[in-house]
């Protein structure tokens, strides 16, 4: 589905990646961990198509088709959906309207009409129960003034509304207690089928003791230094990243 | 001929061809004097820096309309808000035009200065209040008083409200190659009366209109007065709008300003607070293209303590549009616990683009809360890419944020449809369709 090569991509002269390759296939989840500035939130951004960032050397390809040249609203009508670690305020558009004009855009996209009214409120309030969001919290303006568990939640919320065939999560496990992980995780893993794929970014293990991932990948200074089963996440909880870095040195 | 000599010559035709009272014959004898001397203001003074009318002075406008238009109201439907039941007071070229009309005399008056000028009955309140709280001095409203005659006269006895909303639609039918207007509306709401009035200036082809209005509004005890303008007007209208506002104890008057058309706008917006617990609230969206030139120059006057005023104006400026907006708060040494409020703020999507923005806060109290901000913005790089990371197209994404960025000045209009209204004047403005209203 995803096919990463030789990655090089960076800001303003500065080089963030440095050669990352990752092939991720429907029906896999593959965790993403590594040390904080070490570029997992570039990597996020870069496969969402922000413009920013530009990409030096190598590329990204989504179902075997380069997806350089696309916007990120491309991307997203073709399956990738990024949870943000610090997602945007948006004053004065109500949570509600924002993901109302998100589907139709993508169902434009896609040559289809506007989904039905009914259809619309039925889906919300289904998602909205799955990930235990109230009611009032619809009407509020786009993470104004949200805790950032609050935010967290409404990420995964869009992702269950938009059902994108890939989905990366990037620190959605930051900011949430013990219950809202577990909530978050059953939101996430209701998603999970044979179609779709995941990457899980954290910095810890516990979301991962939810979301099961079936590779982990450890990412120093832009580059994959490490790749293995579940265990290297517990292998890492235990040993601490200096264990990574000091291997890699030597 | 220039316009200035043009208009000063024809004075004394314009009055021998209407009734003419004694009391208000003073009135314009003095303000064409006043014209005279002073003539169209020039950037060299502070209050014109940004705007020049030297352009519109070059062309030869009628000054008077040689003839009475008939329109169909199918063909002008649109200009009204005509989702809901409202008075009407209709002008065609400065012409009031019964046809088109709904006025009242039912306990309220809504209907036209013209009668209010000539008829005895209205000579008590027409002395009263015509030309009491305009700016003798303004060489602009002089010009008005000189050639007042017609426009929408409205007196809202003591506890009366209107059933209605009143719409005042000025129309422009292009029967002249250039044509003048001098609009003139008097709005009186006696104590605890309550009136909500949307004004509206629409010319119907691409020639020259240069409209020069004057509307004076007075605000009796415990009064509420709602004035919604939209100007949404074609590419050759230019309007100087001059509004004078005098608010009594305790009440209330919103202004709201809905700028997205025209070449050439200009609204002189003044309130002056002449009683204690007074609340003033202005408020502005602007959106602007191609050469379009909006200025916005408000005055609010807190002249007894304990008033309130707010003012929260919004500007969006695409192409080479170019935007003023200059807010003069003064505060009489008296006006203590006066709590004033000014935001302005401003989004350029082009780099053609300019604006110039401006607080002016004179205040001689010591007790007083006056806070004022102004922001000249791009839109938000990383709002932009969350919304497009969700499927939501880089245009209709910059439109989100534009019409939430917006939005709050649309909270305090009071005409649920008049919002509607206006939301999709910003979507068309925008050049999207949104899958909501706000
Ligand atoms: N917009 C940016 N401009 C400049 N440097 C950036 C920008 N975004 C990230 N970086 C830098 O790139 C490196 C990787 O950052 P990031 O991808 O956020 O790491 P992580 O998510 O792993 O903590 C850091 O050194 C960070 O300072
Ligand atoms: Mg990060």
């Amino acid at each position: 589905m995803l096919k990463i090569n030789d990655l090089h991509a960076g800001i303003e002269g500065k080089k963030i990646l440095k050669g990352i390759n990752l092939e991720v296939k429907p029906g896999e989840v593959h965790a993403i961990m590594g040390p904080n500035g070490s570029g997992k939130s570039t990597l996020a951004s870069v496969i969402a198509g922000k413009e920013e960032f530009e990409i030096k050397k190598g590329n990204i390809e989504l179902d075997g088709e380069d997806i350089e040249e696309m916007a990120p609203e491309e991307r997203s009508h073709n399956g990738i959906f990024l949870s943000f670690q610090y997602p945007v305020e948006i004053p004065g558009v109500s949570v509600t309207n924002f993901i109302k004009t998100a589907i139709n855009e993508s169902r434009k996209a896609q040559g289809l009409e506007d989904m039905p009214a009914n259809e619309m409120l039925k889906k919300i309030r289904e998602k909205a129960e799955l990930l235990e969001i109230d009611r009032k919290f619809l009407s509020r303006s786009l993470n104004e003034g949200f805790s950032g568990g609050e935010k967290k939640r409404n990420e995964i919320f869009q992702m269950a509304m938009l059902e994108p065939k890939l989905a990366i999560l990037d620190e959605t496990d930051s900011g949430l207690d013990i219950d809202a992980l577990r909530i978050v995780a059953n939101g996430v893993n209701k998603l999970r089928g044979s179609d779709n794929a995941i990457i899980v970014i954290t910095h810890y293990q516990r979301l991962l003791d939810y979301i099961v991932p079936d590779f982990v990948h450890v990412l120093h200074d832009g580059k994959i230094v490490k790749s293995g089963g579940k265990e290297l996440a517990l292998e890492l909880e235990e040993k601490g990243y200096d264990w990574v870095k000091q291997e890699t040195v030597a | 001929m220039d316009l200035k000599d043009k208009l000063v010559s024809s004075f004394m035709a314009f009055e021998d061809g209407i009734d003419v009272n004694d009391p208000v014959h003073d009135i314009r004898s003095e303000a064409i004097k006043n014209f005279e001397t002073k003539g169209f203001p020039s950037k060299k003074e502070e209050a014109w820096k940004y705007t020049s009318l030297n352009n519109l002075q070059k062309i030869d406008f009628s000054v008077f309309p040689k003839q009475e238009s008939a329109l169909e109201y199918k063909d002008i439907k649109k200009y009204f808000l005509h989702e809901i039941d409202t008075y009407k007071i209709v002008f065609v070229d400065g012409i009031y035009s019964s046809y088109l009309s709904e006025t009242t005399h039912d306990g309220v008056d809504v209907c036209l200065m013209s009668s209010a000028l000539t008829k005895p009955m209205y000579r008590q309140i027409i002395e009263l209040y015509f030309n009491k709280i305009a700016k003798k001095e303004d060489s602009l409203t002089s010009l008005n008083t000189a050639f007042s005659k017609e426009g929408a006269y409205i007196y809202i006895p003591k506890n009366k409200a209107p059933r209605k909303p009143i719409q005042i639609l000025h129309l422009a039918t292009g029967n002249e190659a250039s044509l003048m207007l001098q609009p003139r509306n008097l709005i009186i709401a006696e104590e605890n009366a309550e009136v909500q009035v949307i004004e509206r200036h629409q010319s119907l082809t691409s020639n020259e209109v240069f409209t020069n209005s004057v509307t004076e509004i007075f605000a009796a005890k415990d009064a509420r007065v709602d004035y919604y303008k939209l100007q949404n007007d074609n590419a050759n209208a230019s309007l100087i709008d001059n509004t004078y506002i005098d608010q009594k104890d305790n009440s209330v008057v919103r202004v709201h300003t809905f700028s997205f058309g025209g070449k050439l706008t200009r609204n002189n917006l003044n309130y002056y607070q002449n009683g204690e617990r007074i609340d003033s609230t202005l408020k502005g969206i602007t959106i602007l293209d191609g050469k379009q030139h909006v200025d916005h120059y408000t005055l609010v006057h807190h002249a007894q303590p304990n008033c309130e005023s707010h003012q929260d104006y919004k500007g969006i400026y695409d192409g080479s549009s170019t935007g003023v907006f200059n807010g003069k708060i003064l505060v009489d040494k008296i006006a203590q616990k006066t709590d004033a409020f000014q935001q302005n703020n401003n989004v350029l999507i082009s780099d053609k683009a300019t604006l110039n923005t401006k607080p002016q806060l004179e205040i001689f109290a010591d007790d007083v809360k006056c806070s004022h901000g102004c922001t000249i913005g791009q839109l938000d790089e990383d709002a932009l890419f969350y919304l497009q990371s969700r499927g939501i197209p880089k245009k209709e994404a910059g439109a989100l944020l534009m019409y939430a960025f917006a939005n709050n000045v649309l909270e305090s209009v009071r005409i649920p449809e008049l919002k509607a209204r206006v939301n999709k004047l910003i979507a068309n403005k925008l050049g999207v369709r949104l899958g909501f209203e706000l």
